[in-house]
């Protein structure tokens, strides 16, 4: 993949982190002219990974979120959000719609199938202990 | 504030402003269950005219609303969301346990 463009971001994990994060992915989208949807898709869908870090990865400690976001060749956008938190026990699991760990909270269980539908693809890497990566892309439309 | 509430003859409708996740949701739960608590409306209508984001945190606050009015014998209705909102809304299939209206063009 052609990396034309990328920035890298570290936050905290506090959950007003989460609007910054959609704030940096923004900014950094405005250079590929995306339509108005597509960037309410991307910025959901960091929330989403972001909120899961928060949440769940470091549910019982605080920590660190990186995230990377390129533009590839292609106007392709490459996602990357990683913690080092607890990890996932069962990521298939957790990927099923409605499941939650976080009922309390008003979690609906939704935020993976969201991040699911509204990029092209989706990949969740985890180890229970060592924290979780998702990796997010979605193919910008050519407009004129 | 996020949340404007008004209310007439058992009737409340509670305008939520600006962007609905994780971190900003518990100040609107809290504000709307306290009314909806001490007022035990008829019909509680969530205004989304003025929300300008919303992830999966906004169908965890609905939800919970519908729960809590439903307990207390009224209805929640989902008045005004955005296209791209409705979209979220859609993920979830809210819409077929609370009624989704539109009274703005």
């Amino acid at each position: 993949m052609e990396v034309i463009n990328e920035v890298k971001f570290i936050m905290p994990s506090l959950s007003v982190n989460e609007s910054t994060a959609r704030a940096v992915v923004s900014s950094f989208l405005i250079q590929a002219d995306p339509s108005v949807e597509e960037l309410s898709d991307i910025r959901t869908a960091v929330s989403e990974a972001v909120t899961n870090a928060v949440v769940h990865g470091y549910r019982n400690s605080k920590g660190v979120i990186e995230m990377t976001v390129r533009l590839l060749k292609g106007r392709e956008i490459y996602i990357k959000i990683r913690d080092r938190g607890c990890g996932i026990e069962n990521v298939e699991k957790a990927m099923e719609p409605l499941f939650t760990t976080a009922p309390e909270e008003e979690r609906s269980g939704l935020g993976f199938s969201i991040m699911q539908s509204f990029t092209d693809s989706l990949r969740v890497r985890s180890e229970s202990g060592k924290g979780t990566t998702v990796i997010m892309r979605k193919k910008l439309k050519n407009h004129e | 504030m996020n949340v404007d509430i008004k209310s007439e003859n058992g009737y409340a409708v509670a305008t939520l402003n600006g962007e609905i996740d994780h971190h900003n949701a518990k100040e609107i739960r809290e504000e709307i269950d306290r009314f909806i608590i001490a007022n035990q409306p008829r019909e509680l209508a969530m205004d989304f005219s003025n929300i300008s984001f919303m992830d999966s945190s906004g169908i965890g606050l609905i939800m919970g609303r519908y729960k809590l009015i439903s307990e207390c014998g009224g209805r929640l209705v989902v008045k005004n969301p955005r296209q791209y909102i409705k979209r979220v809304l859609k993920i979830s299939g809210i819409e077929r346990i609370v009624r989704i209206v539109n009274d703005r063009l």
